[in-house]
């Protein structure tokens, strides 16, 4: 999928430095060019949880990866956080290696628990980022307002987390993720732990966040439904090991908003159906592999 | 009072299980005739104690002194050493050894060594035996502390580029100041108990260590007992100052 193009852009960058900056700002937000991961196990033995993974997203795009559990979709999200690093491929976020680019905060990050520090409020842990980058005061308290404000927690600012409800933390994780504008927003099943009424009810959230910021999105779900309501694409890998079995087009007409008459279309319906028939689809699927 | 016990319902069992043995203790000694040498009754205890208030109080100042040192010096050594330890992997093996040693070590044995090598005629000695009785259960309890990081709290800093020391100022210490609480609490009377002990051994005239070995070569059993029951009141006060801190703090913080 990453055509001729696409790789000969990758090497100029890497040979000739003064174009940096002129690929750079038309670079993809994330090309995974042949990328593998293997993790070294119990006694020399060696897993291998992503083979071959070609997958560009570009700048603005909503990516969701889907898979049954342990297909190294985390993995993978986790590779482009640069928490891990590849063990084959080459890998670029924004046209630079992953580490500069999290070195740079070119992306912002929401993982399954909402990871918030239960001694900070509400508000302090929205600013966390911008603090550990030296923002000045004012400047963190206004950002924090809005956010507070996006995510609807305004009159929430000065509680500590423990006082919210499961989903209330994870709107916080969300502001925070959002703190300082990034242009990728990494999600590994930030809804994972909500019921459905509440997830249903962040997804809606989520899909008018990310139409009002125009980040590009790499959601890692295992929830059909959530992957094709909220994605452009859906990115569907299969297990051990982790490869990419087929990326679904999520067609809604032009730029539909992505309410709740979006989840009763028969475009919905059908995307889903394809997503499952490529999930349950071939020989070697696990059928008990997803839940959703 | 009231505010840091919480609830006054916790306190009423424990006090009344205090006056029953005092009772009891007073009607034993008066029943079986019991010598002053052997026990002192409460009255004769508490009658010493208020008849020299004055001079149980100064000695206290100079005990609850070296304590405070100890308490300072050895805490503060205790929690830096022990964000070292937790960052450097070699020293954290060095010096478990030498931890395990002195956690088996009865510290207050090196206070005649200590008042060799200091001047015998200075507080120095029981002011170390004091850090030292502090630092080895504040470090134990603060490593432990420092380890109990939660991965996605480390995935966090680590994607936001935090620096060593920032990913320490705002996930490391904070996660293990409940840790860091608990070592320095069961301290604070540690340090006193080295402190009093130490005064035992030898060093400068003053302090409740020295004035009960002092009382009890007079004779003076009744005002023995005084000093030590001063010893118990200045431990009682560390303990209740340090979790009274604790208390504060970490309700404040919110969890």
């Amino acid at each position: 999928m990453t055509g001729q193009d696409g790789i000969s852009t990758v090497q100029d960058s890497k040979t000739d430095q003064k174009t940096d900056a002129a690929h750079a700002a038309d670079a993809p937000a994330v090309a995974a060019v042949n990328v593998g991961k293997v993790f070294d196990g119990k006694r020399g033995a060696q897993v291998v949880a992503l083979e071959d993974i070609n997958l560009t997203v570009a700048r603005g795009e909503f990516v969701s990866l889907i898979g049954p559990s342990g297909c190294g979709k985390s993995t993978l999200m986790r590779l482009i956080a640069d928490l891990d690093q590849p063990t084959s491929g080459e890998l670029t976020v924004f046209g630079k290696s992953a580490q500069q680019a999290r070195l740079d905060q070119d992306y912002g990050i929401a993982f399954q628990q909402a990871g918030l520090l239960p001694w900070r409020t509400v508000r302090q842990n929205i600013e966390l980022p911008l603090q550990l980058h030296k923002v000045g005061k004012a400047e963190r308290t206004e950002r924090s307002t809005e956010l507070l404000k996006l995510v609807g927690l305004t009159d929430f600012g000065d509680n500590f987390p423990d006082q919210l409800s499961g989903g209330m933390q994870q709107r916080v994780a969300i502001a925070r993720a959002l703190a300082e504008s990034p242009n990728l927003l990494l999600m590994d099943e930030p809804f994972g732990a909500l019921d459905e009424m509440t997830r249903e009810h962040m997804q809606g959230e989520l899909a008018h966040i990310c139409a009002e910021t125009g980040a590009a999105v790499v959601f890692v779900t295992h929830s059909i439904p959530e992957a094709v309501f909220l994605a452009d694409r859906v990115v569907v890998l299969s297990p051990r090991p982790g490869r990419i079995r087929a990326i679904v087009d999520v067609k809604f007409s032009g730029s539909v908003e992505r309410t709740e008459h979006l989840r009763e279309s028969d475009v919905f319906f059908s995307s889903v159906s394809e997503v499952r028939e490529h999930l349950h689809g071939s020989a070697d699927a696990n059928p008990l592999g997803v839940d959703n | 009072m009231k505010a840091t016990f919480g609830a006054t319902k916790g306190i009423i069992p424990p006090l009344v299980l205090g006056l029953v043995t005092l009772l009891l203790w007073q009607l034993a000694v008066v029943g079986f005739d019991i010598k002053p040498f052997v026990l002192p009754s409460p009255t004769a205890i508490g009658g010493q104690f208020f008849e020299n208030l004055p001079t149980v109080w100064s000695n206290s100042l100079v005990t609850g002194f070296n304590s405070l040192v100890g308490v300072a010096v050895g805490a503060v050594l205790g929690i830096l050493l022990a964000v070292i330890a937790s960052l450097v992997r070699t020293i954290d093996e060095l010096s478990s050894a030498v931890v395990a040693a002195a956690m088996v070590l009865p510290i207050v044995a090196l206070a005649p060594v200590l008042y060799g090598m200091f001047s015998a005629s200075q507080q120095t000695a029981r002011q170390l035996v004091a850090s030292l009785a502090v630092f080895v259960p504040v470090y134990v309890n603060t490593l432990k502390g420092l380890r109990q990081v939660r991965p996605v709290h480390r995935d966090l800093m680590r994607a936001h580029a935090a620096t060593t020391w920032q990913t320490i100022g705002t996930v490391t210490l904070p996660t293990g100041l409940p840790f860091i609480f608990t070592g320095v609490r069961i301290a604070s009377s540690l340090a006193v108990i080295a402190a009093v002990i130490a005064e035992y051994f030898g060093g400068p005239i003053g302090g409740l260590g020295k004035s009960i070995t002092t009382a009890a070569a007079g004779s003076n059993y009744p005002l023995a007992w005084a000093y030590v029951l001063g010893s118990i009141i200045l431990g009682l006060v560390f303990y209740l100052a340090v979790l009274a801190v604790e208390r504060w703090v970490l309700r404040n913080r919110g969890s």
